[in-house]
């Protein structure tokens, strides 16, 4: 499950999971558009790690350390947007 | 997750999530600084740099079952949310034995698919079950 990470100064990210390296610049482009598809009902989510915040603690999760259990997972435009 | 850092994440759930929910949000609030998750979900504007309320059920198994994208104005429905995380709950634990009709919720009936069910639909469905 999530872990408890250290937190200096540098802003924390996090990204999918064994993503294929990108060549050129100008390749980026289409290879987002690739990407993009990926979501398929009835196939595997894309794994990711993400830095995060739960319950006064600072953490680090991995999706798929959830495996064996129902995941929501929500996007949302910001902090304190109104809906 | 958005592409808030998780110290924005600490202000906004200390600061009012905190007097919505007692104790404060309990589940991780995760940071896509960049929104390079979102992208990969398709859930990223890349000329607002936010993400779009996109909600995906995913399974013990890692496989998604549903999804639903809003654009930033109109918020979800939970319930509805968890009606459809019943429903997949229901069909994996029946290993696909039993389908949820359309207006299916808990106790609600279930249909059985199947060489009989064919054209006989109707004998087991009607149309204002499909409503509340």
């Amino acid at each position: 499950m999530a872990e408890e990470s250290a937190v200096g100064c540098a802003r924390p990210t996090g990204g999918p999971v064994g993503e294929e390296p990108q060549e050129a610049a100008s390749e980026k482009k289409e290879t987002i558009q690739e990407v993009r598809s990926m979501i398929v009902v009835g196939q595997k989510a894309p794994d990711f790690v993400a830095p995060g915040y739960q319950q006064g603690k600072f953490i680090n999760l991995k999706l798929s350390d959830y495996l064996g259990k129902w995941v929501l997972l929500c996007f949302y435009p910001g902090d304190f947007t109104f809906v | 997750m958005s592409i808030d850092s998780m110290f924005v994440h600490k202000m906004w759930d200390d600061n009012e999530l905190s007097k919505m929910v007692e104790g404060g949000v309990p589940f991780p609030m995760l940071s896509d600084a960049g929104g390079k998750v979102g992208k990969v979900y398709g859930v990223y504007d890349e000329n607002a740099g936010v993400e779009a309320r996109g909600r995906f059920i995913i399974d013990p198994d890692g496989v998604v079952q549903g999804y639903e994208v809003l654009t930033p104005p109109v918020g979800r429905n939970v319930n509805e949310t968890f009606r459809q995380v019943q429903a997949f709950q229901l069909v994996r634990e029946t290993k696909g034995g039993e389908a949820t009709p359309s207006g299916w919720k808990p106790g609600k009936k279930t249909l059985k698919p199947g060489p009989d069910l064919v054209g006989n639909v109707w004998k087991e469905w009607t149309t204002d079950m499909a409503f509340d």
